[in-house]
């Protein structure tokens, strides 16, 4: 479904990673993993089609993928309903219930946004993730400020998304508690002899 | 051989370094030359007494200001559409450029406007449209300021001198229009060709010559700073990353 | 595209949404201006459209750089940049949601700030024709401006200093319309240049600020 073939990213001008490939099949979730400020949220950006590539090439996935970040997108003054509607609406889905169902917040539907928890926020996050009906999850750390029991909801919402034959790629250091690849992004850090790449980005200047 | 490899950093130091001496040589001696002759070789106009003589400060620096945002214009063309990063850095390096320009022009016509209309400032069409084009090279500026990035920094300005060309076109002509029969009386225009006599004209035109060649030298002094510092921070990063 | 305007009209109506703050600015605007030149009708008459199109242009900057910071800073706009809409549809959309929470009760309070600034009777239409055509360009420019600057962190500044200088023909050509309709002078060629400046704004400069936001996501 996602092929990425010796991609290099970079942020702010500096080389991050070089080279890293990578083949997402139909039913199947990659783990990226690698210490903090390893590259995996520049890659993961570049990925859902927020940066350019400073090198190699993504195939497929272009209208596939639903992105997940950091931050939420949450409004706090919509409720947790009309926040989910207004991203199914955008995606042309109704698969708000559903998504609701999916991470138990139904009884929070009609709850403003901004009086939720931390969690609950999150986990309001991950439902706008189902709510997008896409094929492809690209998710940054999906599992932060989750307690157990929600990561494990999350981890049975990711199973049967694979189950249906989706795929996702997700940035985490935790255990989802499933069998998916690991792709240790650590070899493939841009060092000070990283090659250089004839006019793209501050190389062209050394 | 394409012109297109002087958009490579090391071509452009390498070639701008050869051009620097004789670019300078040249613009202070046409200068020099244009400046003396015009203030102390021509005689004092009928009209306009010695004041005439500010015109060889005044006129090729208020052209040097439209020059040089058009240049800016074309190197941020050049940018967005080939992404070569010299251009984006003469676009920065004009601009201050092209600013000092505006700000010569603007207050030379103001020490001229005085004794020849009796005042310092006057909502002219013409003065006012440098007036605005001094705003629109303040945001340019203040833009590339702001941004951290480079390469952001440079797309978002590229995109705001695209814009800004275009809103610059129309306020000037939304100025000639919104001062139309308000102010009929002094036009502080003066047409080169009819109104200035040959004795003005020649050394005026060497002025003008020495003001575009100034500007070169200038433009491509500033870039080979620019490309130093994207250079140096270059490698700071790499050192920081080692 | 409908959702993503009925949401930021949602979103401008509820608590903290910040709508009428711009529309109180304009109020103050035409209350503070004869304070400070004084009360003589006759002055108050000259200036008058002047003064109502210059508080609009602020009025307008005031509240420009909520278009995309606040989406900015809670990851929307990320989202939004991920998702099928076009995000020149997106900047659209956000501009058109600013101008009908902004710039349409601008223009329908005009008339009464006008009584306070003693417009000429013939004005009045002019007045609220001018701001009606000319009020949309200062929303998609000032979105274009916000564009420019969401990515910074106190950039609201900045933003007045680019936006300004692209509001003068708007600014020149809509008071010119409102000075000659009170005159009872011609108006066709200010009219036609100010709908021209906002029909060429809105097809032109959401690409741009979409190509901005690009810029500044990455």
């Amino acid at each position: 479904m996602l092929t990425a073939q010796n991609v290099s990213v970079a942020r702010a001008g500096v080389m991050v990673l070089v080279g890293v490939s990578f083949h997402l099949t139909a039913g199947r979730a990659l783990i990226l993993r690698g210490p903090n400020g390893a590259g995996k949220t520049t890659l993961l950006r570049a990925v859902a089609g927020l940066q350019p590539l400073a090198g190699g090439s993504l195939n497929g996935g272009e209208d596939d993928i639903a992105y997940g970040a950091h931050s939420d997108g949450v409004k706090p003054t919509l409720t947790v309903a009309e926040n989910l509607t207004f991203w199914a609406q955008i995606y042309g889905t109704h698969l708000t219930a559903p998504a609701m169902a999916a991470m138990q917040m139904e009884t929070l539907a009609n709850r403003r946004a901004g009086q939720l928890s931390a969690g609950q926020k999150r986990r309001l996050g991950l439902a706008r993730i189902l709510v997008t009906g896409r094929k492809i999850w690209v998710l940054d750390e999906p599992t932060v400020s989750l307690d157990a029991a929600s990561v494990a909801l999350f981890g049975a919402a990711v199973q049967a998304h694979l189950a249906a034959g989706g795929a996702a790629l997700i940035a985490t250091h935790i255990d989802l508690g499933f069998a998916a690849g690991v792709l240790d992004i650590t070899p493939f850090r841009a060092d000070a002899h990283a090659p250089v790449l004839s006019g793209q980005f501050d190389e062209a200047f050394l | 051989m394409s012109i297109w490899e002087y958009a490579n950093p090391k071509k452009f130091m390498e070639t701008s370094a050869l051009l620097l001496p004789w670019l300078t040589g040249l613009s202070a001696a046409l200068l020099g030359a244009g400046l003396f002759w015009g203030y102390f070789l021509t005689p004092d106009a009928a009209k306009f007494g010695s004041t005439i003589k500010i015109i060889y400060l005044h006129v090729p620096a208020a052209m040097m200001a439209i020059s040089a945002w058009m240049m800016m214009l074309v190197a941020s063309l050049i940018w967005l559409i080939r992404r070569h990063h010299v251009s984006a850095l003469a676009a920065k390096a004009a601009a201050p450029i092209g600013l000092t320009f505006t700000l010569i022009g603007l207050v030379t016509g103001a020490i001229w406007g005085q004794p020849m209309w009796g005042t310092w400032w006057a909502w002219d069409p013409r003065l006012t449209s440098f007036l605005i084009l001094t705003l629109f090279y303040f945001g340019y500026i203040a833009l590339w300021q702001a941004i951290e990035d480079p390469d952001t920094a440079a797309d978002l300005t590229a995109v705001l001198c695209l814009v800004g060309s275009v809103f610059a076109f129309l306020s000037r002509y939304a100025v000639l229009f919104w001062n139309q029969g308000l102010h009929q009386g002094a036009s502080l225009s003066m047409d080169k060709q009819e109104n200035v006599s040959d004795v003005y004209w020649f050394p005026l035109l060497v002025c003008i010559a020495g003001f575009v060649l100034l500007f070169v030298t200038l433009v491509l002094l500033r870039t080979r700073t620019e490309i130093r510092a994207r250079r140096m921070a270059a490698l700071l990063s790499r050192e920081r990353l080692a | 595209m409908r959702a993503l305007l009925l949401r930021d009209l949602r979103l401008a109506f509820r608590a903290g949404g910040g709508f009428g703050l711009s529309l109180a600015f304009f109020l103050m605007v035409a209350v503070i201006v004869p304070l400070g030149v004084g009360p003589a009708p006759a002055t108050l008459a000259l200036i008058a459209a002047g003064v109502l199109w210059v508080g609009a242009l602020l009025a307008a900057l005031l509240s420009l750089d909520r278009i995309f910071a606040l989406d900015y800073e809670d990851g929307s706009l990320d989202l939004l940049a991920t998702s099928p809409l076009p995000l020149g549809g997106v900047v659209a959309m956000k501009a058109l949601a600013h101008w009908l929470t902004t710039g349409l009760p601008l223009v329908a309070a005009s008339p009464i700030l006008a009584v306070l600034l003693n417009l000429p009777t013939q004005g009045y239409v002019w007045l609220l024709v001018s701001l009606a055509i000319g009020t949309p360009a200062l929303s998609i420019i000032g979105a274009f401006g916000a564009s420019l600057t969401v990515g910074l962190k106190r950039g609201g500044l900045l933003l007045g200093l680019l936006v300004l200088p692209l509001y003068i023909p708007t600014l020149i050509f809509g008071a010119e319309v409102v000075k000659s309709g009170a005159e009872g002078a011609s108006i066709g060629t200010p009219l036609a240049a100010l709908a021209a400046i906002t029909a060429g704004a809105w097809a032109g400069l959401p690409l741009a600020a979409a190509m901005a936001i690009r810029a500044n996501l990455r």
